[in-house]
């Protein structure tokens, strides 16, 4: 029963009814599925977020019920507001998906597609955004800028290289932490996320801008290089924190807890908590800190999408694809020729791809 | 001689001191708007006079004026955008220098109209010392009587302050100047809400150039009618063109936007010609960002008729055969100069000004000037030319202020006038270190469909 009247608005051909002050995005998302544009800088908990990245953009196709002209530029869905009887394309505008592609190569211009040895990897906005979005191959050239990395104290790690500049940390630390101590230096290509100079940041809820970050430019110390998101399992869990809300997702393999992040919806953003009802950020204490099970009081399976990578393999029900190969080998078993470790010089460890200019070739794995 | 209205008295000895200037009729304006007008009355002569933002964009500023919000007990403010960075144009220092008191009179006759009682003039960091000019100004027109409470005893009050920017051409985006003005880092907002509704702290504001504002005293003074009568169409009023590159008389000039451009170039009382008696080649006529003509296109448009200084007929024929009256930076470019190396420069400049905010500008500027400077060094391949072609394609329009479109503009007008040139750098690797592509046939006539 509020008074905000319903606004008619019409993205792909689908129409739907939401209150007046509704981002087009926020209706998009409301049809769901793959109308809804993409978002790396937008964040719905975090005032002010958004219309950075551009990868959002939509066309605006009919302004208004009352003034249909459509608008002239392409408009970040995110920081748009609907009108009565809006009419938007996203999907089924050739112009969005040209500009999209063209945001999604400039994301990947200088990010150093690491992502075999990214913590992110499984879990990443941008692996997914390259995925629907982007090409096979590169049309740069150039060397690829990078950063040093580092320690923002002891729980988080900076690694600029992979950043995106989304200012999502930035919002974070200004809105959800006492006080800001980071920000965005310099400008341009080579603007960098950092502390000045090279303070760590120590504040019991700044743990939270490792949840927020899009890719893997900032991590958790704790986790770094222990294990692959995909081959851990989600499970929700709570405790009784005096800090926070106390309700998070605990990263499991078997009884051990590898990992603790707050809880987050299909579109990446943290839930609100139904105990509190403000957004579930979560403290330092209870990400970092409690790594035993014993510790928390276990709820059961967190909601994972069936066509992530992490829930690969943890929903049993999920149908098998036929063995095909015995059949095309007439009933007999694949036969193994050869360990492909014994005989290729890929795989080296000692070899840090986020350092390499450019993308990795064969030459930079050559013995030397 | 065209009619001057801002420069009219810039030769008089000494008309930077408040004396001289109130001799030569100064602050008339102030006392006929204060006294016998309404703030809507001048906001209507404003308009009458069809002035259009001389910072770029050309957006009438009577209409500008008529979008402020006005909500009960919040206050307004008018911001004087003084922080000229585009490379070519210097036309609003020049006024700051040597007549200071014409951009306070025009201040504040316009902050009676908004009813703005504190005036903010966003300052270049680098024009280090014409702060100290505006502001021994400001306290000269303070101690008589314009300046400070209760201005002419009309119970108007007004303080003037001026802020030095720290040296970023994208605090001359009105809204990255608000945010670089409250102290933040100059990053453009997201537009809506314009600044007319929420601008600086949160208030209405309007950001005016400094000679839109300077020429709001002679429409006070003669009626916006009578301004309307100089120049042309909805070109109207005098506008100050500062003119750089090969001519034999660079510098600022007054002009009632009549005047063709070939006269402006050649004619004596002007910039009286191409220097060393060269031929010209080409000409960016507003400022860096706005589109390069070759000069064929430039003195002639495609249909065949004369072009003339002013907004219309520069742009006439859109940017496939115009250009922009932009800023009024008038850069000229004489046969021996490479439009490569020129738009190298550009894309270097723009690269360097990128507030990194949004993806496309803040990676795509430095993809081009890395592209720009691997042909201009003899190593592009013809593939580079079209892969510029899709990369400033795809920065234009998709960013959130216009540091995008500026960048993007100028390299996709050389590439579409000057593709010739392009690609003879990429043919003759060799020659190219050396040599210059030269004038070519960039100056031949061009052949009008009938």
């Amino acid at each position: 029963m509020s008074d905000t009247p319903l606004f008619k608005v019409t993205i792909d051909n689908i129409t739907v009814e939401v209150p007046a002050g509704t981002t087009i995005l926020q209706a998009a998302r409301q049809v769901g599925g793959d109308v809804a544009p993409p978002a790396m800088c937008f964040y719905t908990p975090l005032e002010g977020s958004g219309g950075k990245c551009r990868t959002c953009l939509v066309e605006v196709s009919k302004g208004s019920e009352k003034d249909p002209r459509p608008m002239p530029k392409l408009v970040a869905s995110c920081r748009t507001t609907v009108m009565d009887g809006m009419e938007v394309k996203n999907i089924t505008s050739d112009r969005v998906q040209d500009a999209r592609a063209g945001v999604v190569e400039f994301l990947l211009l200088n990010h150093p597609l690491d992502c075999p040895i990214c913590d992110q990897a499984g879990e990443c906005h941008l692996q997914d955004l390259g995925y629907e979005h982007g090409s096979s191959g590169t049309r740069y050239e150039f060397q690829r800028r990078t950063f040093e990395k580092h320690d923002l104290g002891k729980y988080i790690q900076l690694h600029m290289t992979r950043c995106i500049l989304c200012y999502r940390c930035v919002f974070t630390a200004a809105q959800v932490t006492n006080s800001r101590e980071h920000g965005v230096l310099d400008r341009g290509d080579h603007a960098q996320i950092a502390t000045y100079i090279e303070k760590s940041l120590e504040n019991d809820f700044i743990g939270n801008v490792i949840d927020v970050c899009p890719v893997g430019a900032l991590t958790d110390k704790t986790f770094r290089f222990k294990n692959r998101v995909w081959f851990t399992k989600p499970v929700y869990a709570s405790c009784d924190c005096d800090k926070c809300c106390g309700e998070v997702t605990l990263w499991m393999r078997g009884d051990e807890v590898f990992r603790v992040t707050a809880r987050k919806d299909e579109w990446g953003e943290i839930k609100t908590s139904p105990k509190t009802g403000k957004t579930g950020w979560i403290c330092n204490d209870c990400r970092f800190e409690k790594k035993k099970l014993s510790q928390w009081k276990v709820e059961g399976l967190a909601d994972i999408s069936r066509h992530s990578v992490i829930g690969q393999g943890k929903y049993p029900l999920l149908e098998k694809s036929n063995e095909t190969i015995s059949k095309v080998l007439d009933g007999r078993k694949p036969r193994l020729l050869m360990d492909i470790h014994s005989v290729s010089e890929v795989n080296r460890p000692e070899i840090d791809l986020s350092e390499i200019n450019g993308p990795a070739t064969s030459s930079i794995f050559k013995k030397q | 001689m065209g009619r001057k209205l801002l420069l009219h008295n810039a030769h008089v000895e000494g008309i930077r001191t408040y004396e001289v200037y109130r001799k030569t009729g100064g602050y008339r304006s102030v006392e006929k708007a204060l006294k016998t007008l309404t703030p809507d009355e001048v906001v209507e002569e404003v308009k009458t006079s069809g002035l259009r933002g001389r910072g770029g964009a050309g957006f009438p500023t009577g209409m500008k004026w008529s979008f402020i919000a006005k909500p009960e007990g919040v206050p307004r403010y008018l911001v004087v955008n003084a922080d000229e960075s585009e490379p070519g144009t210097f036309k609003d220092r020049y006024l700051m220098e040597y007549i200071p008191h014409a951009l306070i009179e025009g201040i504040i006759v316009s902050s009676y109209a908004l009813g703005a009682n504190t005036s903010y003039i966003y300052i270049r960091g680098e024009y280090a010392w014409i702060p100290d000019i505006l502001e021994h100004a400001i306290a000269e027109a303070k101690a008589n009587g314009f300046l400070g409470k209760n201005i002419l005893g009309t119970g108007f009050d007004l303080e003037i302050y001026v802020q030095r920017g720290a040296g970023a051409y994208i605090c001359g985006e009105e809204t990255a100047l608000i945010e670089s003005l409250e102290g933040k880092r100059g990053n453009p907002r997201i537009k809506p809400p314009f600044p007319a509704v929420k601008g600086l702290w949160d208030c209405p504001t309007v950001v005016n150039n400094v000679e839109s504002i300077a020429a709001v005293v002679p429409i006070i003074n003669d009626g916006g009618a009578e301004f309307a009568k100089i120049g042309v169409g909805r070109s109207t009023g005098t506008k100050l063109i500062s003119a750089c590159g090969n001519l034999n008389k660079p510098g600022v000039y007054e002009i009632d936007m009549t005047i063709s451009v070939e006269e402006f170039i050649y004619s004596d009382e002007w910039c009286g010609g191409i220097k060393g008696g060269k031929q010209l080649k080409a000409c960016i006529p507003g400022g860096s960002s706005v589109p390069i003509l070759p000069a064929n296109l430039l003195l002639k448009t495609a249909k065949g008729e004369t072009r003339y200084m002013n907004y219309e007929s520069l742009s006439d024929g859109g940017f496939a055969t115009g250009t922009m009256m932009g800023s009024g930076g008038f850069i000229v470019l004489d046969e021996d100069q490479c439009v490569v190396e020129h738009t190298y420069t550009l894309a270097r400049f723009y690269r360097h000004e990128s507030c990194g905010q949004c993806s496309p500008c803040r990676e795509g500027t430095g993809w081009m000037e890395k592209i720009l400077y691997k042909i201009e060094s003899g190593n592009g391949t013809l593939h580079d030319i079209d892969l510029l072609w899709d990369i400033q394609r795809k920065i234009e329009g998709n960013t959130i202020c216009p540091l995008g479109d500026a960048a993007a503009w100028p390299v996709a007008a050389a590439i579409r006038h000057f593709r010739d040139e392009f690609e003879w750098h990429v043919n003759n690797p060799e020659l190219c270190r050396t040599q210059n592509f030269g004038l070519a046939h960039y100056a031949d006539e061009i052949h009008v469909p009938a």
